[in-house]
């Protein structure tokens, strides 16, 4: 296999084979908080990918220097060193935003999905292939979080980007917690039933919840 | 019971694995038929619309059943009439002011059915799998997604006519909101208070508001041993118990009116019909109790402390979860076994 394909494997992995929230099931709580709108949903996708794909790379150039006693806490630094670089360069150049996300964005540390690609790819292989994994992911959990949004905020209050389209709320549970879940489960169960009716797969993994 | 001796001996089926003549089409049917006076009653108060309103469930709930188990290619099982009774009890459930055209809510009963069968009964696997009760989850989606529209409650009327009943508060959001003298002041007297609530001349759901009609119900199915006195009896002692305690407002304990608290809102027909629902109960008689008590408990929190004045949907969906801990928690000890010694 061609390097470029192999690169695009990893890629597209991230995005249908492994999504990491419809078919890892990991990084479940932000997938509920922050998706009652598409717009937090997108801006949350483009913090995590930044943080997914440094961090992927830090990991995997220091993977033979870092002793595998203490590999968890050092995955940890390394996410929370990215967290902060992002925390802080979102505090100086886009505070609008800032003041209604700068909450999630410290939390970014705790996400399963980021500390589970560091130990199970990143750790293992070269940095341009670990790139396009964290890519891959990242992009993966922003699309989820952006389609979770898109009909949590259509349904729920009517409108997408804060732009008012409908003048009524057609599903006002949608944008409660509640119906976060619903949408989830809805959502996931279409990509399982994508995945087995067109990509031949078996369906989710099990790879089963997770907190962070 | 052809279908039984046809399956695979060696595969064992869900619990209870009692045989008897009763089959769950004859259950189910026979819980239809008990709700029917509290229908027929809630019909003479409220007007055609809540039999308009009812029949949209039930239909909206058989077909959602058909096209589901069809587009999976399951078994089809609409015949066996649990989509029957999930779409009775939710119609119940709901007032009769949803049958409105301006504002348009003909919607609401239909969504409510389609969650109550395809999210809460059929994506967990059909009949006997579901965790909450179907009707129940239903009538909470209607009740985030259109609160205003699941609150207007429709006068009683008792007479067959009126298409556009005035609208006013259940007894339950009256007590909540102005406290019992309020309510006294509108029905009148205490006595006369009590007679109403009995006979069923209030505003609320469609099938909720005529005790008589539900009590009537609940000793027929009784009598005939599908539901047993475990759930309802703790259920409605600890409502009766707690809210004697505390259900004075601001007159101190021991002067709350339980009576009161039984007649009115959803109790009877949650404790009866909704609560001793076969698949999200405990099958162990002790566990149901402490299921019952649970559900009671939960029910007076909400009504005297929480946000809703009504507590019954919430508080039996949230003893459903509890239901196989309980289970698990009180199942007797094997006879001859000894137990295991504590290390």
């Amino acid at each position: 296999m061609s390097n470029t394909a192999r690169y695009w494997n990893l890629f597209r992995n991230g995005i249908f084979g492994e999504n990491p929230v419809f078919r890892l099931a990991l990084s479940l709580c932000p997938a509920v908080a922050v998706t009652s709108g598409v717009k937090s949903g997108f801006l949350m996708g483009v913090a995590v990918l930044f943080v997914q794909t440094m961090a992927n790379v830090t990991t995997s150039l220091l993977r033979k220097f870092i002793n595998p006693k203490v590999r968890i806490p050092t995955y940890m630094f390394i996410i929370a060193t990215w967290v902060t670089v992002t925390d802080l360069a979102m505090a100086a150049f886009a505070r609008d935003v800032y003041a209604q996300m700068g909450l999630y964005i410290k939390l970014i540390v705790a996400f399963a999905i980021i500390l589970s690609r560091s130990e199970l790819f990143a750790s293992k292989n070269k940095v341009v292939p670990s790139f396009f994994d964290g890519l891959g992911m990242g992009v993966g959990f922003l699309l989820a979080l952006v389609i979770i949004g898109f009909f949590r905020e259509l349904l729920g209050k009517g409108s997408l980007w804060g732009i008012q389209i409908i003048d009524t709320k057609p599903l006002l549970i949608m944008i409660l917690p509640a119906g976060g879940f619903f949408a989830m489960g809805i959502l996931m169960g279409f990509f399982n039933w994508i995945d087995i009716k067109f990509f031949g797969g078996k369906g989710a993994s099990g790879a089963g919840g997770s907190h962070g | 019971m052809e279908a039984v001796k046809k399956e695979h001996p060696l595969i064992v089926s869900i619990s209870p694995h009692i045989k008897d003549e009763e089959s769950v089409s004859r259950i189910m049917w026979t819980v239809s038929l008990s709700l029917l006076p509290a229908l027929l009653m809630g019909v003479y108060f409220f007007g055609p619309k809540a039999l308009f309103v009812t029949a949209l469930c039930i239909i909206s709930a058989i077909l959602s059943e058909h096209f589901f188990q069809k587009g999976l290619k399951r078994k089809l099982t609409t015949n066996d009439g649990s989509a029957f009774l999930t779409g009775l009890l939710l119609g119940m459930n709901l007032p009769a002011s949803l049958w409105s055209f301006n504002p348009f809510t003909i919607h609401v009963p239909i969504i409510g059915s389609i969650v109550a069968i395809v999210i809460t009964k059929q994506l967990f696997g059909g009949l006997g799998y579901n965790i909450f009760n179907p009707a129940l989850i239903g009538r909470a989606f209607l009740m985030m997604s259109w609160p205003r529209a699941m609150t207007l409650w429709n006068e009683p009327t008792a007479a067959f006519v009126a298409f556009d009943a005035k609208t006013t508060a259940t007894p339950l959001m009256i007590l909540k909101e102005d406290g019992i003298g309020r309510l006294i002041e509108v029905f009148g007297d205490k006595l006369n208070l009590y007679s109403q609530l009995l006979v069923g001349h209030r505003a609320g759901s469609i099938g909720e508001t005529s005790i008589i009609a539900l009590l009537f119900g609940a000793a027929f199915l009784i009598y005939k041993k599908y539901i047993t006195w475990h759930i309802p009896v703790s259920f409605l002692g600890t409502v009766a118990v707690l809210t004697w305690i505390f259900g004075g407002k601001g007159t101190g304990l021991f002067t709350g009116d339980p009576i009161l608290h039984l007649l009115s809102g959803g109790l009877m027909l949650g404790a009866f019909f909704m609560a001793t629902d076969y698949v999200t109960c405990p099958s162990v008689r002790k566990g149901q109790i402490i299921f019952g008590i649970g559900c009671g408990a939960l029910t007076v929190l909400i009504r005297l402390k929480g946000g809703y004045p009504e507590g019954v949907m919430f508080a039996i969906l949230l003893m459903n979860c509890f239901a196989p801990l309980i289970d698990r928690g009180v199942k007797s000890s094997i006879f001859g076994a000894m137990k295991e010694k504590k290390r």
